[in-house]
């Protein structure tokens, strides 16, 4: 883990000296804000990674001596198939079509969205079909 | 550089390899000197301005390094590609992962000839981008689809559309004071000659300055996407010599040429520094 | 080398690892598993990229001739925004870092499946729906978005772009941004949480870290095109002014947050097939990939200098801060000549064998190399002053986006047979690849002439210059053989369709996808070795050839 909060919080530095050096010196404000924003991606899942990372066990992918056998369990819930994503998907095509062809349209689009909401949510708790 | 089979023997000599290696890398520079004083032109023109000749000469400099990294490059992989063909389907070479002195020596190398670069980047950037004092001053407006020269303190006007490209007058030998600005949307002021170009943004005036060294006329036209007759929005650049330049102004009544220049001077107040880019001087520029 | 055991699979799967879910359409509407999704992302984006190669062959047909009437001035326009759009934004991204990352980067780490798998379907249908929205523009009485992939200010306000076309342009962007932000989540949840055990992030294969690197450019980028979409559509039609003078905005505010993601996205387009190319040249010199921690920092420096050099696409904006850009961009050529002289280093001394994937990969390699130093000069401003704008440019991205679909070729044989079991023909893949590389370099080299020659890009016609005819000719020739080139990679998928079993590891592979099944089981893994480097199936297989560190070679010989 100490990697990953390393890699990000590099980063959100490097931003963060490009920031300053950028508007002190430029003339305009956007790039400085696109900037600070970057920074902020870098130090904020950064940071929090880095606390984190003092306070558990190495996992046996942090490990260089792990053996497979290590990691023997449930690695995590993974649905095998789940008509909702396209549900969604279509839901958003909708709201988009709306923006150009009427306002109208946003019915059918919010209702698919919800409805994929619902039912994605119910799948996740009954564990979805595998 | 040399065979692994030859390795048994004992390695290739340090210097035989140094030698070989700097006979690779001197005879490119060489093969330019013996070319005589005249450096090739690799594709551009040398351009009708001063600060389009010093991009000129930058554009051969970029492009003799860029000659003698790619041509190395090349070698090394047509090396490794015509050298090292597998000989058999089961060999396996040595597993060798890192040489630190060599992926060091990679780094820096390119570093330095980018601090090198840059410094004659430097140098003609603010060469280019300088806007001297002159008396001579032209507003150029772009809007779809054509341009309007407009010279203040003379009533001279030059309006243009698609159907009859426009010409802007200007002399030789002196810095032009050039006001470019937009109408609607964004343009290009391109002269190819020049090599130069500059955007036409709405609500930005935008200045540069051009010193033709020749006289003639060149072409111009947008560059920058701006609608449907994008692809005719063609102007021309009378370079004419000064007298001639007097002499056309004056045929537009009302003015005289004194009038005319101060008036120019007048409009070189708002001249911004010569070190950083000409800044939008209208009051909704960048910010 | 006795510890190989069974993986641990994922809950409600245990047993067994067959997929007992829907088939046919329903299968395709329903699936999560990466794979399926992944081959979806590329036969959709290797449509895509037909139907953007036939923008251009009509591109270069109008351009045959100086005052060239095959389609109209509006037409035109048309044409090379949408043969941008497609490309850069339907093809190149998602053929990244949705299709060939989607298949491989979950097995190259040892994980049952993406970690959100749901998610990862979402972006399928919204890349989908985005690239149908974006396309119908087509059929609209306006026709299409006609201002360019860039969609400049103010060019693009509904004064001078009335019509339902540029909302769709808008409308399938934000779709396919929304898509390629949860990709970007999707892979970094994968690449944190999900390797196997050993798999230390420096084991990683190049390819996954590149895919890493990506995905953080995605999250760090894309949100910012998004929220300018949406300024411009509320521009648009709910009257704002953000980008329009009449009302106080800033033109050049457009051009800002458009390349803020702009540029970065060069870089999301270009590093996945980075990782592929080294993985490749890797695999068919038998060798590991020389400096491998230096490839590693080369992909991150270049990911973080890309955020700060936008404004080199604003140099003759005349507002934007000169040498601050200037040295940001030349800098970026440091790390990419590292991977150059990496790449080389990975073949030297090698037993190279020249699979039609790795030709594909040198290919790449020699034009990267011309895009890569035709890109120098544009970092420099007054050579970005005579050639900006002008088919100079777009010969220097054509040879980089060039050089990516040759990576791309590459990817598909190298990991076609990975994900279907079945090789592709190698005499025709071969052919292919001297169609693709040759009318690559017939099609840029006389655009770059033709750009120092002032013709700028973008033109329907050029009737002064009836000159130029001939170098266009050429550039057509070109187009044409890149055509043809893609008309016999379709050839070759029917030629060879289910015709040459591939085996579990056809190319001697170093990482794990090698090690499972082709196509593998449902959750990717039966078994899985012990993960001491980067190359856990090499070492499996070659157990007394390990990766030597520097200077160990030396002692090898001199012992």
């Amino acid at each position: 883990m100490k990697v990953e909060a390393k890699i990000l919080l590099i980063l959100g530095l490097f931003f963060g000296i490009v920031a300053a050096v950028y508007w002190r010196w430029s003339v305009e404000n956007a790039g400085g804000v696109m900037l600070v924003a970057a920074m902020l991606l870098g130090f904020l899942p950064g940071s929090y990674y880095w606390w984190w990372s003092r306070r558990m066990r190495t996992r046996p992918e942090d490990d260089p001596t792990a053996t497979p056998a290590q990691s023997a369990g449930v690695v995590g819930a993974f649905p095998g198939t789940s008509i909702w994503p396209f549900t969604m998907g279509m839901g958003a095509f909708f709201v988009v079509l709306a923006l150009v062809f009427g306002i109208w349209l946003l019915v059918p689009g919010i209702a698919l969205v919800t409805w994929a909401l619902l039912g994605g949510i119910a799948e996740g708790r009954r564990g979805g079909r595998v | 550089m040399d065979s692994p089979a030859l390795s048994p023997q004992g390695a290739p000599t340090r210097s035989r390899r140094w030698r070989r290696l700097r006979r690779a890398a001197v005879l490119p520079v060489a093969a330019l000197a013996l070319s005589g004083c005249t450096v090739p032109s690799f594709g551009a023109h040398p351009a009708d301005t001063t600060t389009g000749q010093s991009s000129y000469h930058l554009w051969q400099g970029f492009s003799i390094g860029a000659a003698i990294v790619g041509t190395l490059v090349v070698l090394l992989l047509a090396w490794a590609i015509l050298r090292y063909r597998r000989r058999s389907a089961d060999a396996i070479p040595a597993q060798v992962q890192y040489h630190i002195p060599l992926e060091i020596t990679y780094t820096v190398i390119p570093i330095l000839i980018v601090i090198g670069l840059f410094a004659a980047t430097l140098v003609v950037e603010n060469k280019v981008v300088a806007n001297p004092k002159t008396d001579v001053t032209i507003n150029v407006n772009a809007f779809q689809w054509g341009w309007k020269f407009s010279y203040p303190g003379s009533s001279a006007v030059v309006v243009g559309q698609t159907t009859q490209d426009p010409t802007m007058v200007m002399p030789v030998g002196t810095d032009v004071h050039i006001n470019l600005t937009s109408t609607d949307v964004v343009h290009g002021f391109y002269v190819r000659a020049f090599n130069f170009s500059r955007y036409a943004l709405p609500g930005v005036v935008n200045q540069f300055t051009l010193h033709a060294v020749n006289t003639g006329t060149f072409f111009g036209q947008c560059t920058q996407l701006c609608g449907l007759y994008h692809s005719l929005m063609f102007f021309n650049v009378k370079v004419v010599t000064m007298s001639q330049y007097r002499t056309w102004l004056n045929s537009f009544s009302g003015s005289s040429a004194a009038t005319a220049a101060s008036a120019a001077n007048t409009a070189q107040s708002q001249q911004t520094s010569s070190i950083t880019p000409s800044k939008p001087t209208a009051s909704h520029g960048a910010n | 080398m006795t510890d190989v055991l069974e993986h641990p699979v994922a809950v409600g799967d245990h047993g067994h690892h067959e997929d007992h879910g829907p088939r046919g359409v329903l299968k395709w509407l329903t699936t999560t598993d990466h794979k399926v999704i992944g081959l979806s992302y590329t036969v959709t984006a290797v449509i895509m990229l037909v139907i953007g190669g036939l923008f251009a062959e009509i591109i270069r047909a109008q351009l045959a001739s100086p005052n060239g009437t095959l389609v109209s001035l509006a037409q035109y326009n048309e044409l090379f925004t949408m043969h941008g759009s497609v490309m850069i934004y339907l093809f190149a991204g998602p053929f990244a870092f949705g299709a060939l990352a989607n298949i491989v980067v979950p097995i190259q780490i040892g994980a049952p499946d993406m970690a959100f798998p749901r998610l990862n379907a979402l972006s399928y249908w919204l890349y989908l729906t985005g690239s149908i929205t974006m396309l119908s523009g087509f059929f609209t009485a306006g026709g299409a978005a006609n201002f360019g992939w860039v969609g400049y200010a103010p060019l693009s306000n509904s004064i001078n772009t009335p019509g339902a076309g540029a909302d769709l342009w808008i409308g399938g962007l934000l779709l396919t941004g929304f898509s390629a932000i949860f990709t970007g989540v999707n892979l970094v949840a994968t690449i944190f949480y999900l390797r196997a055990p050993g798999m230390t992030m420096f084991r990683m294969p190049i390819f996954t870290w590149n895919l890493l690197v990506t995905a953080l450019l995605i999250l760090l980028a894309f949100p910012v095109l998004t929220a300018g979409l949406v300024m411009l559509y509320a521009d648009r039609h709910f009257g704002t002014h953000i980008f329009s003078v009449a009302g106080g905005g800033v033109p050049v505010l457009w051009q800002h947050i458009f390349w803020f993601w702009g540029h970065p996205e060069v870089y999301i387009l270009a590093l996945p097939f980075f990782g592929m190319v080294t993985e490749i040249i890797a695999v068919f010199s038998r060798k590991p990939v020389f400096g491998y921690k230096g490839m590693v920092f080369a992909t991150l420096t270049i990911a973080a200098l890309s955020l700060g050099v936008w404004a080199h696409h604003m140099f003759t904006t005349g507002v934007v801060l000169l040498p601050f850009f200037s040295i940001m961009s030349l800098l970026i050529a440091v790390p990419t000549g590292i991977k150059i002289f990496n790449w080389i280093g990975t073949m030297w001394r090698g037993e190279i064998w020249f699979s039609t994937a790795m030709l594909m990969a040198i290919g790449f390699l020699v034009t990267f190399l011309i895009g890569g130093l035709t890109g120098i000069y544009l970092a420099s401003p007054p050579l970005d002053f005579f050639t900006h704008d002008t088919y100079f440019v777009v010969a220097h991205f054509h040879s980089v986006v060039m050089a990516l679909v040759l990576a791309g070729m590459a990817g598909l044989y190298y990991w076609g047979p990975k994900i279907t079991g079945y090789l592709l023909n190698e005499t025709i893949g071969k052919i292919q690849f001297w169609f693709l590389f040759v009318g690559t370099q017939v099609f840029t080299f006389p655009i770059y002439l033709l750009g120092l020659r002032g013709m700028p890009r973008r033109m329907a016609v050029y009737p002064h210059d009836p000159q130029w005819k001939f170098l266009n000719d050429v550039a057509t020739v070109g187009a044409i053989l890149i055509g043809v080139s893609t008309i016999l990679f379709v050839v070759n998928i029917i030629v060879s369709w289910k015709k040459y079993p591939a085996g579990d590891n056809p190319w001697d592979g170093h990482t794990l996808e090698w090690f499972t099944t082709s196509p593998p089981p449902h959750h990717n893994f039966y078994r899985l070795p012990p993960i001491r480097s980067e190359r856990p199936t090499w070492d499996y297989n070659h157990p007394e050839h390990t990766a030597l560190g520097h200077g160990e070679h030396a002692k090898d010989e001199a012992r």
